[in-house]
């Protein structure tokens, strides 16, 4: 029954429900990377103990007994070979599922499918596994129990993985050593593990021995999610949702039982096997199912016996045992592992770990509880779905297979997630015991994001309802626009705005708006409409200035109106006069797109202007590095052939009518070299200004040209820079006195424009802005790592002044082969709204298309000079901070030299009054620019959210994306004046706040343990996990200061839809790519475990797409994509895939394209071949696992942040 | 005895020599009191067909400080074979190639009309003459036009193999680089910032990297590969180069109203300078400066861009009103003191309707040996032609330029040099016959002239050593020798060596002697000289009592009179024209300021100081010549009593030629007699000033500005600004003669002059 009204529960939250399935899903592939994994995830799991270890000492002595137990299992596991030979298979791809996905997907694929089925009703694409989740909680259960076993399995795995086993073995010795090697070994099976270890990571120690079943708790931990599918029944939907643990109550019957069992069978056989990862996961798992179950003291090994239990009930015992290992990778790697840390009154902590995995879960749980559990179950059914698994491992059908095994797993691993509540009542075991252990999994991305595609993405977005969160960027809709800014324009954090400061300070929820005042909008939306109040200019309010816009309220039958800003009452001018209607509307409302849209432009007038004067049509400028590097990589000739085409592009107002934009070009090396290009001459004329120390621009006429009249004499100048700098020995180059030129220039010719500077090296010649190298690796991680990222001379931030007061923006193509100190060169492009582009070992051959894609797309890209954006707010709130590329010289006006359709600023608002229900929050963002032909214009955007006294509301109406965003933002500015492990302690620090905050007010009471996320941030927890380990915060070995640097101006002005993928990449199984339809498989987790040997998977982050192809890839796949059916024979140095006369091949190359298409950068493709040296670069994509340079994984990071919580509550 | 006329007159065809006393006072107190000092004028490269220079090298005197070269006046032991030198009397054993010399079989140095002789001697590798056009673009555009013209017509003037080099300059300095094909492309200068050389030479990628730590010496001159760029051979860049002139845009910067153009003409030069510098130091160059305008930005700047602000006059110098007078002064000297000393010369070709910065800019040409040329336009055949001019050819087809030149002055014990004043900066070469007392640039035995025509002629002044008490022996000759080493326009080094000797004379007993052997003419320019030199730093009223007083102090020297009686006052033949050469020396615009701009001035003083002794005198006292029916062209006085209705006039003041037809001609013309078969004589008469007009403007460089006027036209004011003002409106009806025409002028008349000469000279209280 339990199950059953989890399962509604979770159908409830179905959307989640779904996202949990998608996990699953990357849990099959994951699958395939267990196989790998296997030996990865021993050593995932150990490093994710590793951090936990000090918790999971804790852990371990509960867990240990239990695990223990289990790991005696570890012979089971041997039969759990057998069993997981399923998982075997499984392991082998569970290997890597089982860390991560397998969990999910195997059990919640099948078992969910059942439940999911309810659920998975919403979300088609999981049906499948779902198919098998209409088991729902049962085969929830199941497959909790299944992933339980899969825990165990795992250790059994450990045989049967014998590699993962092992490593487990080893691990349990010592987690954190076993974490490294896993992540070295299969970083993907090892990853997908450790988190699941993370969770357990305290059970995990002294489970070492139960590790193994710690993976199964992870398992349960995935159930938590499911759980929290359960939660949500339990606790106020949207709290429930949000914490698993709540939900995994509910689910915890099940879960308990498939848990514990689980668990405990798991641990027995994981133990020994898993210690190093099982234990964990398992405590996790076996915490909420085991500590359940089991004695408070031994509450971890209750707890592993909760997932135990689960397993139990799927009788998978043996399964489980030979599952345990597997699973216990793939599943603890899950939320089982999380969920079970609560339970675990002794892992307590860790479990508490685990617990926010589960929270994860329970994000998922709504819809996906079913998932989660799956996953888990997967890891206990595990075994049995192995088969399915092996057979699906790739697919979601493996998935069900396992599900349904799993499903009493699922239970299992629900009854987790309400033993994690318990575990926090921890020493009150009991409770938890009594709740079933929730083998769910932690909460999905992919869950979550086809849970709105599915809500979301069928029906029109409407701005007009005030509060109500828009869909999120990965979902394709339509947006209307009806009083409010689109979401294309304005995100915000929350929509609901604390009504004070304190309840903002309280909840520690940023408050902000990510807006991107140019963006370009699909087809089937209108863009703003352009008023024009004639000459007197747009219609302000007296007082705060802000423009005419619907909340501009006309009182005294329309003589007046009140500013909804500040209140001011301002007379209507006569020409604008129009009666009011009964409601109080003016007639001409609708007419009207001021009165009525949230967003539109107006015809500014000349006293909008510079200097009240009429703008002159802005220039583009392209200064060409001549120097020796930049001859012999092919960048000159390429620009030069390329800018022939190219300027016949320029954007223009009007498609019918040439461009007004002029040109002009420059070429440099240590000196620079001006073009005369008037149309009057027969030859284009070279005027080299040598004397850089004092940059000017040797002429006037002539430089800046329209391109249609001097068209001849362009293309013999760009024919003949080639040949002219082809036998160049100048090494040496200059770059402040270039940006200078271009400034000079437009200085000159009295215009805004865009500086296109082609750059090579570090300018080392003598001249102003010339530049030491200065990269040190030694000051990585230290207190000085900050002054890398500052520039090195202020000398660019003077310069980036005059460039903004000039409007003259600045885009930077850099072409290193060394270190060029990108943090100094990129002040300019970052402060005058321009980007920087770099192709690091620029090759012609390889790296062509991509840039002049790059440049293409830079070139044309609709945007706006000299622009200036002001954020006016209404009382009580004020605009305080702002991110992105722009320059400030008060506090108010953000400066954009050049604003283009792809540039965002985040703003944040801070309190400082109170605010009304009754009125909501309103912001208006007006960015004066001037067009490319040169009309000065205003957009306006409007956006009103609503205001809430009560916490709930907040959380309730909050974008995870955006706040994700936010956060990137803040800490990548922060990285400038504090050293990076302060910024990463600070934003989990913040992030444990929030959710605290949640868990203390709107969450309904329940065990410290659990961990209960709000559901629409439960996936704070591993997008922040992403963050947290980007390049910039915490960097790996092999990451220079430039990328670094780079990354860091890059991030800070993306949109948030950008910044998701860039931080989640978006990996797509190909081997599920249906040819005839238009839509595209669904995304797998990003987990090396839910890689299948057998699949080829495309892998996106806005700035590479990879092509990673299993070692097992089937023939005709390989056939399909590169003409050929031997993996050998695939060459790693391709960018283009072969155009193959077959279906496959031509929607692949179409999704690539339009992949492609959706990003504001080109991305060059890369194939990746599985074991091949250019997969640890892949690998460092797969977010969700253990990465290289110390990251954790997501399970290990999602039982951190439980800590953090349980320690703020405490 | 015509005897001193002729004496003057060989020695001048002889050896370019006219000295002002052709005897010398054998004391220094008496060569005081002889007024004009014992000078003289030398032309070093005065045009000799009738002598071959000879191909081997000179002869010196063994002695350290001596060096003198053997000449006509040495004694020789043809036996012995040995040669005392004449000025230290060393005693040299001749070389060997001198092995075969006796009384019969004397090498040509020894031949008394070898007092003057020119050797080709082996210096180096030959270097190639190098021009470097240095172009202001701020013209209007039919200027311009016409200046690219010129430009494009003066590179088939050039030697083949001569280096040309283009710098443009407005707002921005264009160096423009002659070798690269396609693109044509040039170095740009801001035209506000000053450079040194040495960071010129590096923005021009001249400095090698090699040589650039070499204590900052200046490069190898012949390294091609770094200074071909911007100088190449016009032979190689004919085309390239026209084309080249052909596209010269003028300057695209807008000029705003009320605004002057942007001219960064000191930038310019400084660049050009320090191009040449860096590339060829001591090699024979001309940069060449065209300028339409005063600079107006940047160091040397004149003048600032604001129209309202006028450029300086003589007025605002006065008053210390002059901004930027000092500050450009002081930079185009330095300027030139560089360019001098690497031996390159700058010429001055200023062609606008205003002033264009000619008094800060004149040291260029004047310590350098430039040209400057002064028009309205440059779509002038004023311009045209005497542009042209600068590359014509003498009777051997070779450029009648020379460059890289020093003097050196060898004195005999008994005189010492004070100075020259002339084209030429010092060296610096403390020798010992170098005087303490400094007259014009002195201090020095050796002269640099970084350009030379066979027209330059230096004014050289010397001093007598020997006290009263020692005078020279009777009997004795003093001599000087001018040893001048330069670069022949064929690139020969070649070195000319005139020796001169002149009798001693004592000044009580010989009186009578010395002054007829005064050369009123040649003291004339002399004592000209100095007072230009003079009037360079000093106030024009300072110089004009300076010259007066020398001209008193002459007349009671040498004039006879009775004290106290001015009608008793008599000059000897040999001095009576000098007063009046003083009177028009006086009145001239080499002195007087008034009507004239500071940069006519600097443009007159140039000219004056580097003129032969003839064209000196016509610059002061100008030739008129009238045309009638009644006899052939006759010269008459330079006089308003010339101005007579049925005459033509022919005025040369070597600035300007004017033609001035009577009032009663003038009419004729107008009504179209000369058109008229029957009245061909009258049309003849019309066409004889034109064509003696013709013939002088075909040899006169600069061209002088050519002025057909008549009786009453606006022009006449050229002539009558010149002319005698000896009928006034002040004294028109006392005189009562109809003739001539009056000057409305309250300048004193040449008679109101010598009376009041007169007056004072037979002062006794004087």
């Amino acid at each position: 029954m339990r199950v059953r009204d989890e399962l509604r529960m979770n159908v409830n939250q179905q959307p989640h429900m779904a996202s949990p399935y998608g996990q699953p899903q990357p849990g099959y592939q994951g699958y395939p990377q267990p196989g790998y994994g296997g030996g990865h995830v021993p050593s995932g799991y150990p490093a994710q103990y590793a951090p936990y270890n000090g918790p999971g000492s804790a852990y371990q002595q509960g867990p240990p007994q239990g695990m223990r137990g289990p790991p005696t299992s570890g012979a089971p596991p041997v039969s759990g070979a057998q069993n997981y030979s399923q998982f075997g298979q499984g392991e082998t791809q569970n290997g890597p599922p089982p860390m991560g996905a397998p969990p999910q997907r195997p059990p919640v694929s099948q078992p969910y499918t059942p439940a999911v089925v309810n659920l998975s009703g919403p979300q088609p694409p999981y049906d499948q596994q779902f198919g098998a989740p209409p088991v729902s909680m049962q085969q929830m259960t199941n497959q909790m129990a299944s992933m339980q076993v899969g825990s165990t399995a795992p250790s059994p795995a450990g045989p049967g993985y014998a590699p993962p086993s092992v490593s487990q073995a080893p691990i349990s010795s010592a987690y954190s050593p076993a974490a490294p090697h896993t992540f070295s070994l299969t970083s993907t099976a090892p990853t997908q593990p450790p988190p699941t270890e993370a969770m357990a990571q305290v059970p995990p120690r002294s489970y070492y021995g139960a590790p193994p079943p710690a993976q199964q708790p992870f398992p349960n931990a995935a159930p938590p999610f499911s759980s929290t599918g359960p939660t949500q029944p339990q606790a106020p939907p949207p709290v429930s949702q949000q914490s698993f643990s709540q939900v995994p109550p509910v689910s915890q019957p099940p879960f308990s039982t498939a848990m514990p069992p689980g668990p405990t069978q798991s641990y027995g056989g994981p133990l020994p096997p898993t210690q190093p990862s099982f234990p964990r996961p398992p405590p996790p798992t076996s915490q909420l199912s085991n500590f359940p179950g089991g004695p408070p003291p031994t509450s971890t090994p209750s707890q592993l016996p909760g997932g135990m239990l689960p397993q139990p009930p799927v009788s998978q015992p043996s399964p489980y045992h030979s599952v345990p290992p597997p699973n216990t990778t793939g599943f603890p790697p899950q939320v089982g592992a999380p969920p079970r840390p609560p339970p675990a009154g002794m892992q307590g902590p860790p479990m508490a770990s685990q617990g926010p995995l589960m929270a994860q879960a329970n994000h998922v749980p709504p819809s996906q509880p079913g998932m989660p559990p799956s996953p888990i179950n997967a890891g206990l059914s595990g075994p049995p779905p192995q088969p399915g698994m092996q057979g699906y491992p790739p697919q979601q059908n493996g998935a069900f297979g396992q599900v349904r095994g799993p499903q009493p797993g699922y239970a299992g691993p629900y009854s987790g997630q309400p033993n994690y509540g318990p575990p926090p009542a921890a020493p009150a075991p009991a409770p938890a015991a009594p709740k079933r252990l929730d083998p769910d999994s932690i909460p999905s991305p992919i869950q979550v994001i086809e849970d709105d595609k599915a809500n979301k993405g069928s029906e029109p977005f409407t701005t007009g309802v005030r509060g109500q969160a828009p869909p999120l960027v990965t979902t394709k809709f339509q947006a209307r626009d009806q009083g409010n800014a689109s979401p294309r324009y304005i995100r915000c954090t929350a929509y609901n705005v604390p009504c004070n400061a304190d309840m903002a300070k309280q909840s520690q929820v940023p408050l902000a708006a990510v807006i991107k005042p140019l963006a370009t909008l699909p087809p089937d939306e209108s863009p703003p409409y352009l008023v024009d109040h004639g000459e007197s200019g747009p219609i302000r309010c007296n007082r705060c200035k802000a423009y005419m816009c619907p909340y501009m309220q006309f009182i005294e039958g329309g003589r007046r109106f009140q500013c909804g800003f500040c209140s001011c009452v301002t007379e209507v001018p006569p020409h604008y006069f129009q009666h009011l209607d009964h409601t109080g509307k003016r007639v001409d409302c609708y007419d009207r797109p001021e009165l009525s849209m949230g967003s539109y432009e107006f015809m500014a007038t000349v006293d909008y202007c510079k200097n009240n004067k009429i703008p002159q049509p802005p220039a583009f400028i392209f200064l060409i590095d001549v120097s020796y590097n930049a001859v012999k990589n092919g960048m000159v000739g390429i620009v030069c052939q390329e800018l022939k085409t190219l300027l016949d592009y320029l954007p223009r107002q009007n498609p019918d009518v040439d461009s007004n934009i002029r040109v002009g070009f420059v070429t440099y090396n240590k000196v620079l070299h001006f073009y005369n290009v008037k149309a009057s001459l027969a030859q284009p004329q070279m005027m080299v200004v040598s004397d850089v120390a004092d940059m000017f621009v040797p002429l006037l006429d002539g430089f800046l040209v329209n391109v249609s009249e001097s068209r001849m004499v362009i293309e013999s100048l760009l024919d003949q820079i080639p040949e002219m700098f082809a036998d160049t020995r100048e090494t040496e180059t200059v770059f402040g006195p270039v940006i200078q030129a271009g400034l000079e220039a437009l200085k000159a010719a009295d215009c805004a424009g865009k500086l296109f500077v082609f750059h090579s090296s570090l300018p080392i010649a003598e001249a102003p802005g010339k530049l030491k190298n200065r990269e040190d690796k030694k000051l990585v991680g230290t207190d000085k790592e900050k002054s890398l990222f500052q520039p090195q001379v202020s000398f660019y931030n003077t310069l980036a002044k005059e460039c903004v007061a000039q409007g003259c923006c600045v885009d930077l193509f850099i072409f290193p082969n060394q270190y060029v100190d990108v943090a100094t060169l990129g002040v300019v492009p970052t402060s005058t709204g321009g980007s920087i582009y770099k192709y690091t070992y620029f090759q012609s051959s390889t790296d062509q298309e991509r840039f002049l894609n790059d440049l293409r797309r830079d070139v044309q890209k609709p945007m706006g000079f000299d622009a200036v954006m002001r954020v006016r707010t209404s009382t009580g709130i004020r605009a305080t901070d702002f991110f992105g590329s722009f320059y400030m010289s008060n506090t108010t006006d953000v400066e954009l030299a050049g604003l283009d359709c792809d540039k965002t600023v985040t703003v944040e608002f801070r309190h400082d009054d109170k605010l009304s229900e009754e009125t909501g929050a309103l912001m208006q963002c007006a960015v004066l620019y001037t067009s490319c032909n040169g009309q000065r214009r205003l957009r306006i955007h409007n956006m009103a959210v609503n205001c809430c006294s009560q916490l709930a509301d907040l959380y309730r109406n909050c974008e995870t994306d955006t706040i994700i965003n936010f956060f990137v933002k803040y800490a990548y500015r922060s990285v400038l004046s504090s050293p990076t492990k302060n910024v990463r302690d600070s934003l989990v620090n913040q992030c444990a706040q929030i959710l605290a905050c949640y868990r203390k007010n709107c969450a309904s009471p329940s065990s410290a343990g659990q961990l209960i996320l709000p559901e629409c941030m439960k996936l704070l927890p591993v997008y922040l996990n992403c963050v947290l380990k980007s390049d910039v915060l915490q960097p790996g070995a092999d990451v220079s200061l430039d990328d670094r640097a780079y990354l860091r101006q890059l991030v800070s002005a993306m949109d948030v839809a950008e910044s998701h993928v860039f931080f989640y990449p978006r990996l797509l199984p190909l081997q599920q790519l249906d040819v005839e339809s238009m839509s595209l498989p669904v995304a797998v987790r990003d987990s090396e475990e839910r890689l299948s040997r057998g699949g080829v998977y495309l892998l996106e982050n806005g700035l590479n797409i990879f092509l990673w192809v299993g070692a097992n890839a089937q023939q005709e796949l390989l056939q399909n994509i590169f003409g050929t059916t031997a993996f050998s024979q695939i060459d790693p140095g391709m960018t283009s895939l072969p155009a193959l006369d077959n279906p496959f091949s031509k929607r692949l190359k179409e999704i690539i394209e339009s992949v492609r298409a959706q990003r504001s950068r080109y991305m060059k493709l890369m194939v990746v071949k599985q074991e091949d040296k250019l997969e640890l670069i892949f690998k460092h994509f797969l977010v969700e696992d253990k990465s290289n340079n110390g990251g954790a994984s997501y399970v290990d990071f999602l039982c951190h942040m439980h800590k953090e919580i349980r320690q703020l509550l405490s | 005895m015509a005897t001193y006329q002729e004496f003057i007159q060989q020695n001048e065809d002889r050896d370019g020599i006219r000295c002002s006393w052709n005897l010398w006072p054998s004391s220094r107190l008496e060569a005081t009191r002889l007024v004009v000092p014992v000078s003289c004028l030398y032309t070093p490269l005065k045009e000799r067909p009738d002598l071959p220079p000879v191909q081997y090298e000179p002869v010196l005197c063994s002695r350290a400080n001596c060096k003198a070269v053997l000449n006509p006046l040495c004694q020789v032991d043809f036996r012995a074979k040995i040669w005392a030198c004449n000025f230290c009397f060393q005693r040299n054993s001749f070389p060997p190639s001198y092995a075969g010399i006796s009384e019969v079989n004397q090498p040509a140095e020894l031949m008394p009309q070898f007092s003057t002789i020119e050797y080709i001697v082996q210096r180096g590798p030959p270097t190639p003459l190098i021009f470097l056009y240095v172009v202001d673009t701020c013209l209007e555009e039919e200027d311009l036009q016409a200046l690219k013209e010129s430009l494009q017509m003066s590179l088939s003037l050039l030697p083949p193999n001569a280096l040309v080099g283009l710098i443009t300059f407005g707002r921005m300095v264009q160096v423009h680089e002659l070798s690269c094909e396609g693109i044509a492309k040039s170095f740009v200068f801001r035209g506000t910032k000053e450079l040194s050389p040495k960071q010129i030479q590096e923005m021009l990628g001249l400095m090698k990297p090699a040589t650039s730590g070499q204590q900052g010496k200046p490069l190898a001159p012949h390294d091609a590969a770094a200074s071909c760029r911007f100088l190449q051979p016009v032979q190689a860049v004919d085309m390239n180069l026209t084309d080249l002139l052909g596209e010269l845009q003028r300057d695209p910067w807008p000029v705003p109203q009320g605004k002057r153009p942007l001219r960064s003409t000191g930038i310019a030069l400084s660049i050009a300078i320090g191009l040449l510098e860096g590339t060829f130091p001591n090699t024979g160059a001309r940069v060449m400066l065209f300028t339409g305008g005063p600079p107006t930005q940047g160091p040397g700047m004149v003048v600032g861009d604001e129209l309202k602000t006028p450029i300086r006059s003589w007025h605002d110098i006065q008053k210390d009103n002059a901004r930027h007078l000092k500050k450009a002064t002081k930079y185009y000297e330095t300027l030139s003191n560089r360019a001098a000393v690497n031996g390159h010369s700058v010429d001055i070709y200023a062609c606008a309707l205003d002033q264009t910065g000619l008094l800060e800019m004149k040291c260029l040409a004047n310590l350098t040996g430039g040209h400057i040329v002064m028009g309205d336009s440059f779509n002038t055949s004023l311009f045209k032609q005497t542009f042209q001019r600068v590359f014509s050819k003498d009777y051997n087809g070779e450029f009648r330029m020379a460059f890289g030149g020093t003097l050196e002055v060898k004195t005999s014990r008994e005189l010492k040099v004070s100075g020259a004043i002339g084209p030429c900066v010092s060296l610096n070469s403390k020798g010992p016959c170098v005087s303490d007392n400094e007259m014009g640039v002195g201090g020095t035995c050796q002269w640099k002239i970084c350009s030379l025509t066979p027209a330059t002629t230096l004014a050289m002044y010397f001093e007598v050593v020997n006290q009263h008490n020692a005078p020279v022996p009777q009997g004795g000759r003093g001599a000087v020798q001018f040893v001048t080493q330069y670069q022949h326009s064929n690139t020969q080094r070649r070195i000319r060596v005139t020796t001169i000797a002149r009798n001693w004379a004592d000044a009580q007993s010989q009186i009578q002697h010395i002054e007829s052997s005064f050369d009123q003419e040649a003291s004339a320019v002399l004592m000209a000289r100095l007072g230009v030199f003079r009037a360079e730093s000093e106030e024009g009223p300072d110089v004009l009592r300076w010259l007066d007083r020398q001209l008193i102090r002459l007349c009671q020297k040498f004039g006879q009179f009775s004290k106290d009686d001015p009608n008793s006052f008599k000059l000897s033949e040999s001095l009576s024209l000098y007063p009046q050469f003083m009177f028009h020396l006086r009145r001239s615009p080499f002195l007087q300021v008034f009507n004239n701009s500071p940069d006519e001035s600097s443009y007159y003083r140039h000219h004056f100081v580097r003129q032969d002794l003839t064209q000196s005198l016509i610059m002061i006292q100008p030739i008129l010549y009238s045309y009638s029916f009644y006899g052939p062209p006759e010269p008459v006085l330079l006089d308003s009593s010339s101005i007579l209705p049925d005459r033509i006039l022919l005025m040369d003041t070597f600035f300007q030629l004017v033609i001035f037809h009577g009032e009663t001609i003038a009419q004729w013309r107008k009504a179209g007699y000369q058109e008229m078969p029957e009245y061909e004589n009258f049309k003849q008469l019309l066409q004889a000033p034109l064509d003696d007009a013709q013939e002088i403007l075909q040899t006169r460089f600069p061209m002088p500005r050519y002025v057909d006027t008549e009786h009453g036209g606006s022009q006449a004011r050229f002539l009558l600004s010149k002319v005698n003002p000896s009928q006034t409106h002040n004294n028109l009806y006392a005189w009562g003669q109809e003739s001539g025409a009056p000057i409305l002028t309250d300048d004193v008349s040449l008679q109101v002059f010598m009376d009041h000469l007169k007056k004072l000279a037979v002062s006794s209280s004087a």
